[in-house]
């Protein structure tokens, strides 16, 4: 995490001043980033740095659900099974996903490609069903691009709403559609 | 469209997020207005307007911040509630996404106002091109000299954080938003003192819905008398309706107030999905009571029309749903996400929560007695006024809504073991 702490130190530059506590979630978050999850000498050296009481960064690792003290798959699925996306086939989609993977919802495959979890109203219902791969959401998602983007993925292409793309360009892709 | 426009009243292309199309469109203008005017002025105005908070409880913006008293010198904040999670509810991600000037443009109006020199905007987690765009928007606005320093010669300055939330549906309360913000988990706060008088860091501290804070641009703009010459005398103004479920056109529309609730859904939403008949309607995120067609009939989308009915537009998280769909399946997926994000705080509704799902998950296992019904209505009253936030609260009310009406889907499953439909929660063509 060490070598984290000069950004820490810009990210806290936009902070009021005595505010060294609200960083918990941001750091913890950019740590997440980098590492995949958030280990035990992470928490200690977060501490440190931020004064804070240890109870707090655990309290806070083990409250939000996007927090992560294990690694995930190198493809985290995670699809919504809220109303508005149970109402437009999520229990199909959670089904075939789990299925096609080999695997429960929580668990990683074998090989540590994917993970499937399933989540709460991901604030896009008018587009569902909705899965949220990594951090990209798909929307209005059926079982064929699902079954395409796993593909893909083993076969290491990217894919953004059923639109395969080279690897590396899928962010900028996400946000120039403006959508 | 239904009604006239307020918020959504520019064609959305690729561009028309960024600065330069904002300011094509008179954007920051209105900023210029508001520093000549004097703060109190600006709390009047809004007051005057009758703009009512949008993230779901309709409490007046001017009252609340009314009871700011903006002393010079001491520290006040402002945060802007895009913690958008209540299930059907999407139209502040509409905001974020297409009109993040909007919100910033507000947010300065509205600290001058306030007396604030640092706000927040706490969104949540999951939420990512949301996220991109307005912290580019904020970004873009540092760039420009609209925040940071000093703005349009006045002595005013305004800093921006975007604190983004690690996935939790409590945090969209305020108290725990600002809990969250303090870099804890967010158990809510009993109220007194208000936020407005003990807030995050025990500064007083406004929190308004990110629709709530867009209206006020607008208000300030045209002034509060031709901002209530939209809607009806008790809703001025708009709402942003985001429609889910068994729709033919989902999506966010901005709804002038009074506008007639069949038509909305029939002509501006394509009806039912597949043509199918409507079985009811959920009005604003689930956690307000679900309302028959019959019911829907007569109302029109106003506050005025819709709470005597005895359910509410909430959030304007509206979800449709079909003839021919479970409600004791639509109910489990609702307590399984009670259960899920109740914070543990609270005892009622800790213990609450996952009592009410222990219970649906067993009528749909078959095993369900008798007695479940009135059990779930029990532990709904229990929860009414017992716990810190609202949350036990909305979890019996959508409980007992569903309860009420659809009563006999309950007792054919308990007593039959199944659905009295198929099961169903999809809308098959």
């Amino acid at each position: 995490m060490r070598h984290l702490i000069p950004e820490f130190e810009k990210m806290k530059e936009r902070y009021p001043a005595g505010f060294e506590s609200s960083l918990v979630l941001p750091c913890l978050r950019r740590v997440q980033e980098d590492r995949g999850f958030v280990s035990d000498d992470d928490i200690v050296a977060l501490c440190e740095y931020l004064g804070v009481p240890r109870i707090q960064v655990e309290e806070v690792l083990s409250y939000y659900t996007m927090l992560l003290r294990k690694p995930l798959g190198k493809v985290h699925l995670q699809a919504c099974r809220n109303i508005a996306c149970s109402m437009r086939g999520a229990e199909g989609v959670i089904e075939h996903l789990c299925k096609r993977l080999g695997v429960k919802p929580g668990e990683t495959t074998p090989d540590g490609t994917f993970t499937v979890s399933t989540v709460e109203c991901l604030g896009s219902c008018g587009t569902a069903p909705v899965v949220m791969v990594n951090e990209a959401y798909h929307e209005n998602v059926t079982l064929a691009q699902l079954d395409r983007l796993i593909e893909a993925v083993v076969e290491e292409r990217a894919v953004v709403n059923g639109v395969e793309e080279r690897a590396g360009v899928v962010e900028e892709r996400a946000v120039d559609k403006g959508i | 469209m239904p009604g006239r426009q307020l918020i959504m009243n520019f064609e959305v292309t690729p561009t028309s997020h960024t600065l330069e199309a904002y300011k094509a469109r008179g954007g920051y203008e209105t900023l210029a207005k508001a520093l000549k005017m004097a703060p109190a002025d600006i709390t009047k105005e809004v007051t005057a307007s009758g703009l009512l908070g949008h993230g779901g409880a309709a409490f007046p913006v001017g009252r609340k911040w009314g009871v700011m008293k903006p002393n010079p010198g001491e520290i006040h904040y402002l945060c802007a509630n895009a913690d958008e999670g209540e299930p059907g509810t999407f139209k502040d991600r509409w905001i974020l996404e297409h009109a993040p000037h909007l919100l910033v443009e507000s947010m300065l109006i509205t600290s001058y106002a306030l007396g604030v020199r640092h706000a927040f905007v706490y969104i949540r987690g999951e939420f990512d091109l949301p996220w991109r765009r307005i912290q580019a928007g904020i970004d873009d606005a540092y760039a420009a000299g609209y925040l940071g320093k000093p703005v349009f010669g006045s002595d005013f300055t305004l800093d921006i954080v975007v604190y983004r939330g690690a996935g939790s549906y409590v945090c969209g309360e305020a108290s725990g938003l600002i809990t969250s913000i303090e870099g804890r988990k967010p158990y809510p706060r009993n109220r007194p003192p208000r936020l407005t008088v003990r807030g995050l860091f025990q500064k007083p501290t406004v929190i308004n819905n990110v629709e709530s804070l867009a209206n006020i641009t607008g208000i300030i703009r045209m002034g509060a008398e031709e901002f209530r010459k939209v809607g009806t005398a008790k809703s001025p103004g708009t709402q942003l309706i985001s429609i889910s479920g068994h729709i033919a056109k989902p999506g966010v529309y901005e709804v002038e107030y009074g506008y007639p609730w069949a038509k909305f859904l029939d002509e501006d939403c394509g009806g039912v999905l597949h043509g199918a008949k409507l079985k009811c309607v959920v009005p604003g995120g689930i956690s307000t009571k679900v309302l028959t067609r019959a019911e829907i009939e007569p109302l029109n989308l106003s506050h005025e029309s819709v709470n005597p009915a005895g359910s509410g537009l909430g959030s304007g998280g509206m979800i449709v749903i079909a003839e021919g769909t479970c409600m004791v399946r639509l109910l489990q997926v609702l307590l399984r996400f009670y259960h899920h994000e109740s914070c543990g705080q609270c005892t009622p509704c800790r213990e609450g929560m996952g009592w009410m799902h222990r219970i649906i998950d067993r009528i749909v296992e078959g095993k369900g007695v008798p007695e479940d019904i009135e059990r779930l209505y029990a532990i709904s009253h229990a929860n009414d006024g017992t716990t810190i936030c609202g949350m036990g609260d909305a979890a019996g009310f959508a409980t007992v809504g569903i309860l009420n009406k659809y009563r006999d889907e309950f007792e054919y499953w308990i007593a039959n073991g199944r659905s009295k439909m198929d099961g169903r929660l999809e809308c098959l063509a």
